[in-house]
């Protein structure tokens, strides 16, 4: 499949982005329902409709070339958004793979990779990389595997070690995260850094996806959607940069609700075969307000799913102070009229 | 979620490795390679006879890096249910089977700053896998192996070649035991043991270890257990609105599989939970065999694990 990039765009400082029709058409719309509370939602990562973000394992769009010019910008501000423990190496290989095989199998005009036993040539023509290195061996690259092969993708990705019955987060590049330190979190079991998360754990949520991810088979990976807004098409909003988007939420008006962006995260989840480790990609999906109203169910939809919201849940995804606002503003386009099941436009 | 998707492989070689073990090297019919695994991983081979389907989980033997074929070995087992008797006997080189992705149940621990692995007899085939994984590894470990008598201590030239000093064997015929209570009272802190074995033996380990004050997280054991032969009973499956009959030496997981539905497993050993089955009714006592279920759970007589349990019952109801 070929993708047409858009290497202007930028997701910092005069912001531009915008999403194509067919961007829009595509965007991975989160509400199959008019409210929203948490599931265990996780099903498995098959391929989706021609043409959807679920297409093929991993998913290369129009903001591709974009959000890996963002992703140098943080990491040469803050080199800690990408740490591995040493123990990770292995799974960091996986993960190498995993990406390579994938994006040279999906998207072979864009990408190629040839395998000559350990030797490996990978070309990835959008970023203007030709690369030979041997598999296995770390100094045959300009960086560590995980950091240098995620550098070449849109979205987190965190890697798990699995022991002692539990997942332990001790690898990741996450420049692109919703108010959550890789940082903070490194080293930390699975209910311990999901432990932010409020009403989820009392409905014991976090001990039935531990359960079965730690029984997460290989070749059979798994997705699920999360969500939370942003205002600006901005995707750092890391607590490390706090006082650069925090503010923000504060300056929404009825005028200017237009800026705010729903902003949907897919997320993969797949057994990795040396290390025995789970590697989880959060890919951030946004969309400003215009946009979304120009498919009218998502728009009754969003308008009903803000207004009847779970006030811990508003207060977790940090739309408080914004969310009478950008309600208001979605008024006008819900005419109350019932909306189709699934998450598809009309 | 229902069963894996499967793997076609043909038997590229078998050897008799010692008068009780066949080594067979399965290689992919499509060419290429097989997925990549970690030391310690399973696979589940699926045994197409005319008359039932035998899936039977095996350790994978071979490096983990060498991806053209994988190599298991399989025990003749005395009261075998046919399983182990139809790899020795009817599978022969040129022979076709289905496999599933490997899993790992068994893993190394990333972090331990010492290895203990303790065989007895067949015990040996997942640290085939793991000794490779430890080679690459900049850890200290030593490999205990207890055998029958000399003649029955599978892979030793290999062992012996690769592991040098860092093998311990011990024969029973010649009276030598592993010294359980010297081996776990003399090891650093950080220290994880991993036996496979025997079940006397894995409970022996596993005992003397916590008598010697080892946390639970640094003991690691792995037993399939062979779905043990017993009376024919028969099960109503309430969800699919069907009755099963479960001979005397067919698992109740094989009988529902034969009726045509489909129960989640992994190890089908009665040691991941993956086929953990909730009970409806019930007018006897089931026979739990698993080693997954706690204590107050089999009691209760409301799930069971059917990879390896039974019941001994007039009217059995699975929410299945």
């Amino acid at each position: 499949m070929n993708v047409v990039f858009k290497p202007d765009e930028t997701f910092r400082d005069e912001f531009r982005f915008a999403n194509s029709t067919h961007a829009i058409r595509r965007f991975p719309f989160p509400f199959a329902e008019d409210e929203y509370m948490y599931s265990v939602n996780i099903e498995p990562h098959v391929a989706g409709p021609q043409g959807s973000v679920t297409e093929f394992a991993i998913d290369v769009d129009e903001h591709y070339v974009a959000e890996c010019r963002e992703r140098a910008i943080v990491l040469a501000a803050e080199p800690l958004r990408y740490q591995a423990l040493p123990h990770m190496m292995s799974a960091q290989w996986d993960c190498l793979e995993l990406i390579m095989e994938s994006l040279a199998r999906d998207y072979p005009a864009h990408f190629s990779l040839a395998r000559t036993g350990a030797r490996w040539h990978w070309i990835n023509r959008p970023l203007g990389i030709d690369h030979t290195f041997t598999f296995g061996d770390r100094t045959t690259l300009p960086q560590e595997p995980l950091e240098y092969i995620t550098r070449q993708t849109q979205g987190d990705w965190v890697v798990m070690d699995q022991r002692e019955g539990d997942l332990w987060c001790e690898a990741g590049m996450v420049t692109t995260q919703a108010d959550w330190s890789l940082d903070f979190d490194v080293g930390m079991t699975f209910k311990e850094w999901h432990g932010p998360v409020p009403v989820a754990h009392e409905l014991g949520v976090f001990d039935r996806a531990l359960k079965y991810l730690l029984n997460l088979r290989l070749n059979e990976p798994v997705r699920r959607l999360n969500w939370t807004m942003t205002i600006h098409p901005r995707l750092d909003t890391s607590p490390e940069n706090y006082h650069q988007w925090g503010p923000d939420r504060a300056s929404v008006t009825l005028a200017n609700a237009g800026d705010a962006y729903l902003r949907v995260e897919l997320q993969g989840l797949w057994r990795l075969p040396r290390s025995n480790g789970i590697v989880f990609s959060v890919r951030a999906y946004l969309i400003s307000m215009p946009e979304l109203v120009t498919i009218p169910k998502w728009a009754r939809r969003m308008h009903r799913v803000l207004k009847s919201l779970h006030p811990a849940l508003a207060d977790y995804k940090g739309l408080t102070r914004y969310r009478e606002t950008v309600a208001a503003w979605l008024a006008p386009y819900d005419d109350g009229a019932p909306t189709s099941a699934g998450t598809a436009p009309e | 979620m229902t069963q894996a998707a499967t793997i076609a492989v043909e038997v590229a070689a078998i050897e008799q490795v010692t008068p009780l073990i066949k080594h067979f090297t399965l290689a992919p019919l499509a060419g290429g390679t097989l997925p990549a695994f970690s030391g310690g991983s399973h696979i589940v081979v699926v045994m197409k006879r005319a008359d039932r389907v035998h899936r039977n989980p095996y350790s994978l033997m071979s490096r983990p890096g060498r991806l053209d074929s994988y190599e298991i070995s399989v025990r003749r087992m005395e009261t075998s249910r046919g399983g182990s008797h139809f790899m020795h006997d009817e599978v022969k080189v040129g022979s076709r089977l289905e496999i599933a992705h490997p899993v790992n149940l068994f893993a190394l621990d990333k972090i331990a700053r010492k290895h203990v692995l303790i065989a007895g007899g067949i015990g040996i085939t997942p640290f085939m896998a793991q000794l490779q994984d430890l080679h690459a590894a900049n850890v200290p470990y030593e490999m205990h192996y207890s055998v029958r008598a000399p003649e029955h201590a599978a892979f030793l030239d290999r062992l012996g070649e690769e592991e040098g000093e860092r093998l311990h064997m011990y024969y029973d015929s010649r009276g030598e035991v592993i010294d359980c209570e010297g081996l776990l009272t003399s090891q650093p802190l950080g220290t994880h043991v991993y036996v496979c074995g025997p079940a006397g033996m894995i409970e022996h380990v596993v005992a003397t270890a916590r008598a010697a004050g080892w946390a639970d997280s640094h003991i690691h054991w792995e037993q399939f257990s062979a779905p043990p032969v017993g009376d024919a009973f028969e099960v109503f499956l309430a969800r699919s609105k069907l009755k099963v009959h479960v001979l005397p030496d067919q698992s109740l997981l094989e009988s529902i599989e034969a009726a045509g539905v489909d129960v989640p497993y992994l190890c089908r050993g009665g040691v991941c939970g993956f086929c953990f089955t909730k009970v409806v009714e019930l007018d006897g006592e089931l026979i739990h065999n698993d080693h997954f279920l706690s204590a107050d759970e089999k009691n209760s007589g409301k799930y069971l694990m059917p990879c390896v349990s039974r019941a001994r019952c007039r009217n059995l109801v699975l929410d299945l």
